[in-house]
C-alpha cells in the first residue's frame, strides 16, 4: 500500500510525513520536541493543555497534536511570543496545582516538573490564587487519585473509557471547579473499576499512583518470626530495569532475584513457575472442555482486571472463564500447603508477597475465596515500581548485583511460563502443552507467532492432529468486549480465548515503570518489553511447560495430576457476578 | 377569512409577558365582547416590538397608535374610549424619553426609536402572531422556500447567499455563503449531512434571538429549509435554550403547523426534496453556543469545544458534515432569496452587508432591541434611536459584543458600526449587545462582571480559559477592593494574550476582551485604583466615602437610615459619618432630600 506523502516545514527543517500524520507526529520526525501535556499517543489527542500550540501563520495558534500537517504547510513551533504563551501556561498549571514535589511519588518522572525544568519555569508564584482541595481517595486496594495534583489532561479518562471501555471517571463540574471525578463523586472503590491501573500509566504527574504496599512488605521482613517467600511476575524482569536507567526491553532477570535475596525475603521463588503451573491445569482443563462438552470457548483467567471487567460488564461469560487461580495465587496456595508440609514451617507464619506488573493483583489476593488453605494465597502484592523504590531505598545498587537464581523448589521454569507477560503469551504457551497433550508426539516448531504482536484482538486456527482449534487472543478490555460482543452475536465462533486486561499484556500492566508521554512517541513499551520475554523463551532449554522438572515433582509428589481433587482444593477458583455500583 | 376593522397589537414577547401582557389579552378580549365590537375588532399576540422599556405594548391598527406601559386597568379605557369612540387616549399614548414629546398622532414607525431602524431579520416581529402560519405565509412567508426549491438550482441558492455578502450575525461574522459552500461540499447528495441552527443565545442582556424565535419562527424555519437544500441536507437541528420556554413552545407550533403545510416533511412542493426539524435544548451553558460545543451538546455528551479542523462542514454533527447558523442569520435568508442579493448588499458597508440587531441596555434612555443598517454611527444609535443618556449623565463608553466584546470609549462614538471597525478598536460586533456607560461606571468593575461571567462560563477543558481567566479575575478582585498591587496591570495584559492566542475556543479566545479594552482606554482608572486606592467613578464600595457636605440641614433623616449608627450629628446641625463605622450601604444617600450627602 502506497501512503500519498507531504511535506512540510517546521522551523526551516523540511519534512515528508505521509497524509494524516498531526504537525507534532511530523515535528518529532524533524528532531524537533513540541512540549505536550495531554496528549498521549494513540490514546489521547484534544488539544485541551495548548502546551503545543504552534504557528502556521493563520489566525489562529493551532494545538500541534490535533493538527493534520498538509502539504506545503510552514510552522514555527518556536518562537518568542509562544515560548512566552507556554511559559505563561505552565506557570498557570502550577499555580492550581499542589506544587508538593519532594513528597511525590512522580517526582524525578514527572511530565510537568520535567517541563517546567526544560522550560525554566521555577514556580507558579506569579499568578499565585485559589487552588481547590480535594480528598485523597484512597478506598480502592488498588489506585489512590489524589485531585490536588490533577492537571486535568485527561488521559486517564480517555484510556479508561477508550481504550478499557470501563469509563469510571470523568470530568465533573465546568470551569476552575472541573475535577475528574467518578459519578455521584462516589468513590473508585464503590464503582465498577476494575483496578487495572491504566490510569495510573497514563498520568503525567502524581494524580494517580498505586496504594503502597511497601510497608506492609517492610514490616514482614523486620518481624523475625515470619516466614517471607517473594515471586516476581513474568512481566517484572522485562521493565524493572528501566527503573534504574536500563534501556527499555533489557530483561533484569537475574539481577532481579540477586536483589531479591538482597532485600531479606526468605525464599525467592518465581511466578514463572507458577505459569507452567498455570498451563499443565489449564491446558488440560481446556482438553477437558472439549472432550466433555464443557462450556466453550474457554477464556483465560490469569488477569484479575480482566476477570473483574468479566464479572462486572460480561456476567453471562462467567462459565466461559477458566477455572484456573492466575499464577500468583497457584503459587501461594503451593507455598501455604506443599512447601510448607516440606520445609516443616507452619503456614500461619509464612508470608507470601508478589511482585507484579499489576495494580488489579492487589484487590484479587484480597479475594476471600483465595485462601484454599485456610490462609490467604498471597499476602501482599507490590508492584514492579514498588519493588524499585524497596530496592532504592535499601540502598542497593541493583546495577552492580550479579545475577542470581531463583530458589528451588518452585523458581525453574520454561520459556512457556515466561512470555506469560505478553498478550498472546498464555495462549502459546497453553496451545505446546495442548498439542503434545492431545496428539502424543513432539511439537517441534513451538513458536505460535499469529498470536503475538500488539494488534488487539488476534484470531488463529492452530492444526493440532486432525483437528482444528480456532481460537482468538484480546489484549485491553476494550478489545475484549468488542471480541465478546462478537461472540455473544454468534458472530464469531472460538474454542479458547486468551484475555489480557491491559493493552500488550502484562509487559504494559498498571503497575509496571510510567513512561513518559513523549518516549511514547517512537518507543512503545508494549513492543520493547515483550521482545525481551521473546527472546529469554528463546534462550531457554526448555520452552514448554509440562517439560519443567519442577511441575513434574509437584505432581508426582504432591498434586497427583492436573485438575486432580487436591489440585483443584488449591489451583481453582470460582467467579460473581459484580454491580455496577456498591457503597 | 374575517375582515376586522380594527387590530389590537399585544406583545407577547418574553419582556411584555413578565410585565403583565397576557393579563392583558384576556381583558381586552373580555371588554370587547362586552362591548359587542368582537365581530369588529380582532386582538393579536404578537412577538417583541423591541422597544422593550416601554412595555408592555400595545398597538392599534390601522391608525399605528402606540400604547405604551399599559396597565391592566387602563384596558376598559382604550376598549371604551379608542375603540369604541375612535377616541385615543392620549396619556397612554407613548413619550419619548429624550424629547419628553407625546403625539398621539404619530404612529409607531414615525417615533424617534423606530425611524431610523430597517428591519429585516425583525420584520415580522410585532407585527404578525407568531403562532398563525397564515399570518407569515401572507406577510410573503414560504415564498422563498417556493422560488429556492422551484425555480433555483441549489447552487444558485448558495450563489445568491455569497453575493448578499451576509456575515455570520451570532459573533465571529463568517461569510455565510462561504459556510454554505463548503458544507455542499463536491455538490453530491449521498453523504447525511446537516443544517443546525444556533439558538443557545447567551451573551449578558443579548435577547434578538428569543425575539425571533417568539416573534416570528417561521422564518427560522424557512431559512434552514433553504439550506438543507442548498447544502444537501435533510435533517435540521436547533439547538436552543430551555431558559426561552416561550420561543421553545412557539417553534414547536410552527413546525407542526408547517409540517401540517406540507412546508416541511416529505417531498416539499412535490420537488422530490425532504427535510425534517428537531429542536434539542440546552441546559443554559454559554460555552454551548460555540459551535463545536453545541454539537458535542447534541451528540448528549458535556458540552465542550473540540479542536477544529476538522470543521464542521467536513465533520460535524454526529461526525457527517454540518452547517450551522445563528438565528438571525437565517431570519435574513427568506428576504435574500425573495427580493435578491443586490437588494441585501445595497445595505450596509462594503465588508458588512445588510442590518444588524442590537439590543440596547444599560444606561440609556430606550433599551430593547434596535435594527439598522451596517454602518450606522455609533453616535446615531446611541443618541437618536437611544435616546441618550438618562438623568442628564455624562457618556463614558459602550460594551459591545457581551462578554468576548471590549469597550468603545467616548472617543470612538462616531465609528460606523460594522464588524471590522468594531475589531480595529478592541471590541466586536458580537451577537449584538450594546451596553451603555455613563460617568458612574468604573471600567475596572465593568470589566470583572464580564469576565466573572466567563469564568463561571469556562468549561474547564483547556488551562488558559480555565486557569488564566480565574487568575485574571483575581486580580480584578484584588483592584476593586483596594487590594491591588504595583504589577498587576502587566500580569493582566500578560494573562490576557497568552489566553487570546492560546485557548481552544471562542469563548476563551475573546474572554480578555473587556479587560484588555477598558485598559487600553481606561488605564488611568485602573492605575488609580491600584496606586490612589481611589476609584474615580466613585463606584467601587471598598475605595469610596461617604461624606456630608454642608448642604446637611440637621434632618436627622440619614442617621435614622444608618444601619450601622455610623452618623452622629444634632438637630439641625450639619451630621458626620465615621467612616470607621460606614458599610458604604448608600442607605443614608438615598434617604437625604438635600443632596447633602456624596461619594467621594
Amino acid at each position: 500500500m502506497s501512503e500519498k506523502m507531504i511535506s512540510l516545514t517546521i522551523d526551516n527543517v523540511k519534512v515528508e510525513v505521509p497524509a494524516g500524520t498531526t504537525v507534532l507526529e511530523a515535528a518529532k520526525q524533524a528532531g524537533i520536541n513540541i512540549p505536550t501535556l495531554c496528549y498521549l499517543k494513540d490514546i489521547n489527542a484534544i488539544g485541551a493543555c495548548r502546551m503545543c500550540v504552534v504557528d502556521t501563520g493563520g489566525r489562529a495558534l493551532q494545538a500541534a497534536c490535533v493538527l493534520p500537517a498538509t502539504d506545503g504547510m510552514v510552522v514555527k513551533t518556536n518562537t518568542p511570543a509562544l515560548r512566552e504563551y507556554r511559559k505563561t501556561l505552565l506557570e498557570l498549571v502550577l499555580s492550581a496545582h499542589d506544587q508538593k514535589c519532594l513528597t511525590c511519588v512522580r517526582s524525578q518522572n514527572c511530565e510537568l516538573q520535567k517541563l517546567c525544568r526544560d522550560l525554566g519555569v521555577e514556580s507558579g508564584e506569579r499568578f499565585a490564587g485559589k487552588r481547590n482541595e480535594y480528598d485523597v481517595d484512597d478506598a480502592s486496594p488498588s489506585i489512590v487519585r489524589d485531585n490536588n495534583k490533577c492537571i486535568l489532561c485527561r488521559r486517564c479518562v480517555a484510556v479508561c473509557a477508550k481504550v478499557q471501555n470501563v469509563g469510571v471517571i470523568g470530568p465533573v463540574n465546568r470551569g476552575f471547579a472541573t475535577a475528574i471525578e467518578s459519578p455521584w463523586n462516589m468513590k473508585l472503590a464503590q464503582m465498577g473499576c476494575i483496578n487495572c491501573g491504566q490510569c495510573i500509566t497514563a498520568c503525567p504527574v502524581g494524580a494517580l499512583r498505586e496504594k503502597d504496599s511497601t510497608d506492609v512488605v517492610w514490616n514482614y521482613l523486620n518481624d523475625p518470626d515470619l516466614h517471607v517467600v517473594v515471586q516476581p511476575a513474568p512481566a517484572v524482569r522485562a521493565a524493572l530495569g528501566e527503573e534504574f536507567g536500563y534501556p527499555m526491553g533489557t530483561s533484569v532477570t537475574g539481577q532481579m532475584a540477586a536483589a531479591l535475596h538482597r532485600l531479606g525475603f526468605d525464599k525467592v521463588f518465581d511466578t514463572d513457575f507458577a505459569a507452567d503451573l498455570t498451563i499443565m491445569e489449564e491446558a488440560n482443563e481446556l482438553i477437558a472442555r472439549i472432550q466433555n462438552k464443557g462450556v466453550l470457548p474457554m477464556i483465560t483467567s490469569c488477569s484479575p482486571g480482566w476477570i473483574k471487567f468479566c464479572e462486572t460488564y460480561y456476567p453471562d461469560f462467567l462459565d466461559n472463564l477458566s477455572t484456573c487461580k492466575s499464577p500468583h495465587e497457584m503459587l501461594g496456595a503451593m507455598v501455604k500447603s506443599y512447601y510448607a508440609e516440606k520445609a516443616g514451617i507452619d503456614p500461619a507464619k509464612i508470608r507470601v508477597v508478589s511482585v507484579m506488573p499489576c495494580t488489579a493483583k492487589k484487590f484479587e489476593a484480597k479475594r476471600e475465596e483465595l485462601a484454599g488453605t485456610g490462609y490467604p494465597d498471597v499476602d501482599a502484592v507490590i508492584t514492579t515500581r514498588e519493588l524499585a523504590r524497596m530496592i532504592k531505598e535499601a540502598g542497593i545498587d541493583f546495577r552492580a548485583l550479579p545475577n542470581e537464581d531463583f530458589d528451588s523448589l518452585m523458581g525453574e521454569s520454561t520459556g512457556a511460563g515466561v512470555i506469560f507477560g505478553a498478550t498472546g503469551g498464555v495462549m502459546e504457551a497453553a496451545l505446546r502443552t495442548a498439542y503434545e497433550a492431545l496428539t502424543g508426539t513432539v511439537l517441534e516448531n513451538v513458536d505460535f507467532r499469529a498470536v503475538r504482536g500488539i494488534e488487539g484482538i488476534k484470531e488463529a486456527d492452530v492444526k493440532i492432529g486432525d483437528q482444528t482449534i480456532s481460537v482468538a487472543v484480546a489484549n485491553g478490555t476494550g478489545n475484549a468486549s468488542r471480541l465478546l460482543d462478537s461472540v455473544r452475536s454468534g458472530e464469531k465462533n472460538y474454542l479458547f480465548i486468551e484475555v489480557m486486561g491491559c493493552p500488550g499484556g502484562c509487559v504494559n500492566g498498571g503497575g509496571q515503570p510510567i513512561v513518559p508521554a513523549q518516549v511514547r512517541m517512537t518507543c512503545d513499551p508494549r513492543v520493547e518489553r515483550a521482545k525481551a520475554l521473546y527472546q529469554e523463551d528463546a534462550d531457554k532449554p526448555l520452552r514448554k511447560s509440562h517439560e519443567n522438572p519442577e511441575i513434574k515433582q509437584i505432581y508426582a509428589d504432591y498434586l497427583g495430576k492436573p485438575n486432580s481433587h487436591k489440585a483443584h482444593e488449591l489451583l481453582h477458583t470460582h467467579y460473581q457476578k459484580r454491580e455496577l455500583y456498591n457503597d | 377569512m374575517e375582515i376586522y376593522r380594527a387590530h389590537v397589537l399585544v406583545c407577547g414577547g418574553t419582556g411584555c409577558s413578565s410585565s403583565g401582557s397576557a393579563k392583558l389579552i384576556e381583558r381586552f378580549n373580555e371588554k370587547i365582547k362586552e362591548n359587542d365590537l368582537d365581530k369588529e375588532v380582532k386582538v393579536i399576540r404578537t412577538g417583541c416590538f423591541g422597544l422593550c422599556e416601554a412595555g408592555p405594548v400595545v398597538i392599534v391598527y390601522p391608525d399605528g397608535t402606540f400604547y405604551s406601559r399599559v396597565k391592566e386597568e387602563n384596558v376598559d379605557e382604550i376598549v371604551t374610549e379608542h375603540l369604541l369612540k375612535g377616541r385615543k387616549v392620549e396619556h397612554l399614548v407613548y413619550t419619548d424619553h429624550a424629547t419628553h414629546e407625546q403625539n398621539a398622532n404619530k404612529s409607531l414607525e414615525d417615533i424617534n426609536f423606530y425611524k431610523d431602524q430597517t428591519r429585516v431579520a425583525l420584520r415580522n416581529c410585532g407585527v404578525i402572531d407568531p403562532e398563525n402560519i397564515d399570518e407569515y405565509i401572507a406577510f410573503d412567508g414560504y415564498r422563498a422556500l417556493e422560488k429556492a426549491l422551484t425555480q433555483m438550482t441549489r447552487e444558485q441558492v448558495i450563489e445568491e447567499v455569497l453575493a448578499s455578502g451576509l456575515r455570520g450575525r451570532g459573533g465571529g461574522g463568517f461569510p455565510t455563503g462561504l459556510k454554505w459552500k463548503f458544507a455542499y461540499g463536491d455538490g453530491s447528495l449521498g453523504q447525511q449531512k446537516y443544517v443546525a441552527c444556533n439558538a443557545d443565545e447567551g451573551d449578558p442582556g443579548a435577547f434578538m434571538d428569543r425575539s425571533i424565535l417568539e416573534g416570528d419562527p417561521h422564518s427560522v424555519i424557512e431559512a434552514m429549509t433553504i439550506a438543507g437544500y442548498a447544502i444537501g441536507a435533510s435533517e435540521g437541528y436547533i439547538y436552543v435554550r430551555a431558559e426561552y420556554p416561550i420561543a421553545v413552545q412557539r417553534l414547536r407550533t410552527a413546525i407542526k403547523q408547517a409540517e401540517e403545510y406540507g412546508l416541511l416533511g416529505d417531498n416539499i412542493f412535490e420537488t422530490g426534496f425532504s427535510f425534517r426539524l428537531h429542536i434539542r435544548l440546552g441546559a443554559g451553558a454559554f460555552v454551548c453556543g460555540e459551535e463545536t460545543a453545541l454539537m458535542t451538546s447534541i451528540e448528549g455528551h458535556r458540552g465542550e469545544p473540540r479542536p477544529r479542523p476538522p470543521f464542521p462542514a467536513v465533520k460535524g454533527l454526529f461526525g457527517q458534515p454540518t452547517m450551522l447558523n445563528n438565528v438571525e442569520t437565517y431570519a435574513n435568508i427568506p428576504q435574500i432569496i425573495l427580493k435578491g442579493a443586490s437588494w441585501f448588499s445595497s445595505m450596509g458597508t462594503e465588508k458588512s452587508k445588510g442590518t444588524k440587531v442590537f439590543a440596547l441596555g444599560g444606561k440609556i434612555n430606550n433599551t430593547g432591541l434596535v435594527e439598522i443598517p451596517m454602518g450606522t454611527p455609533l453616535r446615531k444609535v446611541i443618541y437618536d434611536i437611544g435616546g441618550g443618556i438618562p438623568n442628564g449623565k455624562k457618556f463614558k463608553a459602550v460594551q459591545t459584543g457581551g462578554p468576548s466584546g471590549g469597550c468603545i470609549p467616548a472617543e470612538h462614538i462616531d465609528i460606523p458600526i460594522e464588524y471590522d471597525s468594531l475589531i480595529s478598536i478592541g471590541s466586536m460586533m458580537g451577537s449584538g449587545g450594546m451596553i451603555v456607560m455613563d460617568e458612574d461606571n468604573c471600567m475596572v468593575d465593568i470589566a470583572r462582571f464580564f469576565l466573572d461571567f466567563t469564568v463561571d462560563e469556562s468549561c474547564g477543558k483547556c488551562a488558559p480559559c480555565r486557569i488564566g481567566t480565574r487568575r485574571m479575575l483575581e486580580i480584578l478582585n484584588r483592584i476593586v477592593e483596594g487590594k491591588g498591587e504595583e504589577g498587576d496591570i502587566e500580569k493582566l495584559e500578560a494573562l490576557g494574550k497568552t489566553i487570546k492566542a492560546t485557548a481552544l475556543c471562542g469563548l476563551g479566545q475573546t474572554a480578555p476582551n473587556p479587560v484588555l479594552s477598558t485598559i487600553r482606554y481606561f488605564r488611568n482608572e485602573y492605575e488609580a485604583h491600584i496606586k490612589e486606592k481611589r476609584c474615580p467613578a466613585h463606584h467601587c464600595r471598598n475605595l469610596l466615602q461617604y461624606v456630608i457636605t454642608d448642604k446637611c440641614r440637621g434632618c436627622t433623616a440619614c442617621a435614622r437610615a444608618c444601619p450601622a449608627g455610623a452618623i452622629t450629628g444634632t438637630v439641625k446641625q450639619q451630621h458626620h459619618i465615621d467612616p470607621a463605622k460606614c458599610l458604604k450601604c448608600g442607605a443614608c444617600m438615598e434617604k437625604c432630600r438635600f443632596g447633602a450627602i456624596i461619594r467621594e
